[in-house]
């Protein structure tokens, strides 16, 4: 959109080479403010010998990561493939605390809204006491907490899972099971394609998922009858357990943060958004002989997302951004590997850069996917 | 019959009804869900609350005879609960960190000279000259304080200071010094001329997408490098700096948003009683501008408070950096839940009695309208 100039003189009295010459002036600041500082750089820079250029990023890490969905080894693998790790965790960590927040926080939004005096007090009160302290503070609290949980030996033990201070650890099926597992639901979704292909059924596809569903838990019966089913048990071992999955104290009070705290924004910008709806569409939803929860699904919360989806996208953007505070905690995603990458390499300048463009990528990324969601939810114009 | 209706007129509407058990019945116990909610509710307050009093209160440790090993002991029996005495014995390393303990007073007043300066910036009737007249002198006395030299205070150097000052002179500083720099984007922003349209915008698109704790990383980090040989900035400078350039970001749109929301009548009604650019920007737009965009402003202000606690990436020794050292040290290692708690609660007080006032503020500036 072209911002309203005002004072505008015409341009006949201005003239075009005076606004030319303005421009090139404006230009001309930045421009030498940057070539003072590359200049300084390169001096500083060769004054300390140190290399620059990207060429590390092909080069072995020698830095440990903790965890991570692709394999590391250090070592061997290059700090491409640690920026690499580490993008994944950030919008792993991202993706699951938009989530949690999301269903938390329209929950909390939707009880400060109840009639229900102690229920909306309760929610007011989480809001308030969680949006007033700092987001890296509560991270550390939750840290904190986890950490003062008992040692292995004496791990809180329900079903097959135990609860320590080194993390949650779980019983998962083995591999092999899994791929009969997947191997099933694939052949599930053919046969019910296929049906729906020779026009046996012409349900929608709501009504397949339970038989989608069933088929499922069909195979898994079949294959625990036939004694294929292999559980990957944790076990203890000296002083840590082995086996199963694990979730380690980082992941678990990192998400645990990022998530509280961004549900206390969305419970806020969800009743905000619920009162903006016009009162006449409660009154003709209830004229209409409809139940609360049914007003309030079907006719209520598809305005408010209208309304409120600006900044709930703006919510999430910052959780993305707030997700490189886990350097603080030492969960390994972007900001603490990149940090760790810098001063591993030497290079802190290009290592920086990568951080900076990788977020700025992220961000205006998200920020278009919203910018296409509100034009398709947004009302036609006639 | 309409004769009839006609003389009595209609009548008042049944009384509401009054007293405990009808609140009680009208709030908690409409109908059978809300009555369910109410009865799992109470029963969760209770047990957690129970849990909590046990922990906080009943077998807590309040005091211990000294800072040793030997002496935290008591803190860590089984069953024991909450060791306040963490905060006992370290709460003046929490507010002001490794300042001379003789000289403790100086960041004392200071954090007196913050509120003080905070108090004085609700008085809508000091929203002219006074305001960056008393915010200067309020910054002057406080930095004379922490720094000393003067006046027979002895000289204390940067890298002692600590605490809560910190938080204080970063954050108040921070929005300070952005004020200006905001104004100027914002104006660029809206600048008939592409060029700085285009700079001012880049700006703020880059700063804001990306996190805070990489401005705050490129900063400690690459401020040196940047610099000519022998220029030194210190690191508070440097961390201020770059909460000076973040903030004055998310600032410039706010201002923006006020500029535009005006309506063009006060613009054309200037420059038809002959005003210049400048004037009609700094005597018309620009001040009701400003107050449109003061609600957001004081939301923005306290999320940045809570925000200057990432300067502890780089080692800068804030309120919470020094809340996190206090337990560093053997004796008190495990405790960290109950120092966190204790900055915790300062960071709530400063943060929830903001965003009160910017309530009252929004309802103030709404009602006019």
């Amino acid at each position: 959109m072209r911002p309203i100039a005002i004072m505008d003189r015409p341009t006949a009295v201005t003239g075009a080479r005076r606004q030319r010459l303005e421009q090139l002036l404006v230009l001309a600041v930045p421009v030498l403010l940057i070539a003072w500082l590359a200049a300084n750089t390169a001096a500083n820079l060769k004054a300390k010998g140190v290399t620059t250029g990207f060429g590390f990023l092909a080069m072995p890490a020698r830095m440990g990561i903790s965890e991570g969905f692709l394999p590391f080894v250090a070592g061997v693998d290059s700090y491409a493939r640690v920026v690499a790790i580490g993008l994944c965790n950030t919008l792993f960590v991202s993706v699951l605390a938009i989530g949690i927040a999301t269903v938390i926080g329209t929950a909390v939004g939707l009880s400060r809204l109840s009639g229900n005096w102690l229920l909306s007090r309760c929610a007011g009160t989480f809001v308030e006491l969680v949006r007033n302290v700092p987001l890296p503070l509560q991270l550390l609290l939750w840290y904190q907490t986890l950490l003062n949980l008992p040692s292995p030996r004496t791990a809180i033990q329900f079903g097959g899972a135990y609860l320590s201070n080194r993390g949650l650890f779980f019983p998962t099926v083995s591999a092999a099971t899994t791929l009969w597992l997947v191997a099933a639901l694939l052949l599930a979704v053919t046969l019910l394609v296929g049906l729906r292909a020779a026009g046996v059924s012409r349900r929608g596809w709501r009504r397949r998922l339970p038989a989608l569903a069933l088929s499922v838990v069909g195979a898994a019966a079949v294959l625990l009858a036939i004694g294929e089913v292999e559980l990957d048990r944790p076990t203890l071992r000296g002083f840590n357990f082995s086996g199963g999955m694990a979730i380690s104290p980082e992941l678990a009070a990192l998400v645990l943060g990022l998530s509280i705290y961004a549900a206390a924004f969305v419970a806020e910008i969800v009743r905000a958004s619920v009162v903006s709806v016009p009162r006449g569409q409660w009154e003709a939803g209830r004229a209409l002989g409809l139940p609360h929860g049914r007003i309030l699904r079907k006719i209520i919360l598809p305005q408010a997302l209208r309304l409120g989806l600006p900044a709930l996208g703006n919510e999430y953007l910052s959780t993305i951004k707030n997700s490189s505070l886990a350097v603080i905690i030492g969960y390994p995603e972007l900001a603490s590997l990149i940090n760790t990458m810098a001063s591993d390499t030497g290079q802190p300048i290009e290592a920086i850069a990568v951080l900076m463009v990788s977020y700025l990528t992220i961000s205006l990324g998200v920020g278009w996917l919203l910018h296409r969601c509100e034009q398709r939810l947004a009302l036609a114009q006639r | 019959m309409t004769e009839l209706l006609h003389r009595y007129g209609p009548l008042p509407p049944p009384a509401a009804p009054r007293g405990v058990v009808a609140w009680v019945k009208a709030n908690l116990f409409q109908n059978p869900a809300s009555s369910a909610t109410t009865i799992v509710l109470i029963c969760a307050l209770a047990f957690a609350g129970e849990k909590l009093f046990r922990w906080a209160v009943l077998d807590a440790t309040w005091l211990l005879p000294g800072s040793r090993i030997e002496d935290t002991v008591a803190c860590r029996k089984t069953g024991a609960g909450a060791c306040w005495a963490v905060v006992a014995e370290k709460y003046r390393f929490i507010l002001f960190g490794l300042y001379p303990f003789d000289q403790q007073w100086r960041p004392a007043a200071t954090i007196a000279v913050f509120l003080a300066l905070f108090a004085a910036s609700t008085r809508s009737s000091w929203w002219n000259w006074r305001l960056p007249a008393i915010w200067l002198g309020g910054f002057s006395l406080a930095y004379v304080l922490l720094a000393g030299g003067i006046l027979g205070l002895a000289p204390v150097s940067e890298d002692r200071w600590g605490g809560l000052p910190v938080t204080l002179l970063l954050a108040s500083s921070g929005i300070a010094l952005a004020f200006p720099l905001a104004i100027l984007v914002a104006i660029g922003r809206l600048s008939h001329n592409p060029v700085l349209r285009l700079l001012c915008r880049v700006y703020v698109e880059v700063i804001r997408g990306v996190p805070l704790i990489s401005v705050l990383f490129l900063a400690s980090v690459l401020f040196p490098l940047f610099l000519p040989e022998g220029m030194h900035i210190s690191k508070l400078l440097r961390a201020q700096f770059a909460i000076v350039v973040f903030i004055a970001a998310y600032l410039s749109e706010l201002i923006r948003g006020g500029l535009q929301a005006l309506g063009r009548g006060q613009t054309e009604a200037a420059i038809a009683l002959g005003l210049g650019y400048w004037k009609v920007l700094a005597l018309i737009r620009l001040p009701q501008a400003l107050a449109l965009a003061l609600p957001p402003i004081v939301s923005l202000f306290i999320g940045f408070f809570k925000n200057t606690s990432l300067v502890m990436t780089i080692g800068i020794f804030d309120l919470l950096n020094a809340a996190k050292s206090a337990v560093a040290e053997p004796a008190w290692q495990g405790f960290g839940t109950e120092a966190y708690l204790f900055a915790g609660a300062i960071y709530f007080a400063f943060c929830f009695a903001m965003s009160r006032y910017g309530l009252r503020l929004e309802k103030r500036l709404a009602r006019p309208s």
